[in-house]
């Protein structure tokens, strides 16, 4: 078995293409980090984590990480949500990006906050039901 | 007498586990939780848990010193804060203590310093009450682990 870089697994012509799904979890709270790092891997995904948007940023400088899916916290210190959505964006990142919101966020900051360049927004807590049909709808793309 | 022996632990857990139900103390997203848990990740709410306890006490600590402060009139870093308890606290289960940070939130939103102090001691109240609830439930899993043969690094 041959692996890329990406972590696909090529197996013998008989066999289909497996793919792990990888996410990058981005949250300033290491129980959000740990609950999102379970369900991911409870749906057969890898995962890594960032505290904060600054470092979600950091990971995408070398152009060298390829997440298929980052789970974004709205609200983090040093560089929030709303911004490192955009700053991805600008740098050409084409990975899926759900916001996760709370329910404290009015109609408008959530507008905004899909407005930055996410395709989703879910509120918390997430749990598999909620993040399940926007990953199969990735994994079917 | 060993399948006796779990058989009875299993109930208690059942008991305490309704009852913190039954009283508001948890909610539904705790189920959550559980159900992530398997052979694979075989603490996991343990594990979660403790991380919670760590991370609010921290914010606690930080908010009582803020109020105690005699020229405190920083009502935003309360109001983060209290985003960041609400926030872990629904994600593990914890209702009530979710609800009443909520409360002392609207107290921070219009600069009540007397409403933040009494917030904050509901809030604390209610943390302790579930941390000790938490932790009879874990010793209660921890004996049945152990009455049924199981053995995993705690």
């Amino acid at each position: 078995m041959a692996t890329t870089s990406t972590g696909d697994i090529e197996k013998t012509k008989s066999v289909e293409v497996k793919k792990k799904l990888n996410v990058l979890i981005v949250d300033d709270d290491p129980v959000i980090r740990k609950l999102h790092e379970i369900i991911i891997k409870s749906i057969g995904g890898i995962s890594q984590t960032a505290k904060n948007g600054e470092e979600a940023v950091n990971i995408h400088r070398d152009g060298n990480a390829s997440f298929d899916l980052i789970l974004m916290d709205k609200e983090m210190p040093e560089r929030d949500g709303l911004s490192a959505t955009k700053k991805l964006r600008e740098m050409k990142v084409t990975s899926m990006i759900i916001g996760v919101t709370t329910l404290a966020d009015n109609e408008e900051e959530r507008k905004a906050f899909m407005e930055a360049g996410l395709n989703h927004c879910l509120a918390k807590p997430l749990s598999k039901a909620k993040i399940l049909p926007l990953i199969n709808n990735l994994m079917d793309a | 007498m060993l399948g006796l022996g779990v058989d009875r632990l299993q109930a208690d857990i059942n008991r305490l586990l309704t009852s913190l139900f039954h009283q508001g103390v948890l909610d539904e997203q705790f189920l959550q939780l559980q159900q992530l848990q398997d052979e694979t990740s075989p603490t996991f709410v343990y594990d979660v848990i403790n991380i919670y306890f760590d991370e609010s006490e921290k914010l606690l600590r930080s908010l009582r010193l803020l109020l105690m402060d005699r020229e405190f009139s920083d009502y935003k870093k309360i109001g983060l804060h209290l985003n960041q308890l609400v926030g872990s606290s629904s994600s593990i289960g914890a209702r009530r203590v979710r609800n009443v940070c909520v409360a002392f939130r609207s107290a921070s939103e219009l600069n009540n310093r007397p409403g933040c102090l009494r917030g904050l001691e509901i809030v604390e109240h209610e943390y302790h009450y579930l941390k000790n609830m938490m932790h009879e439930l874990f010793q209660l899993e921890q004996q049945r682990l152990l009455a049924a043969g199981v053995r995993y690094p705690m």
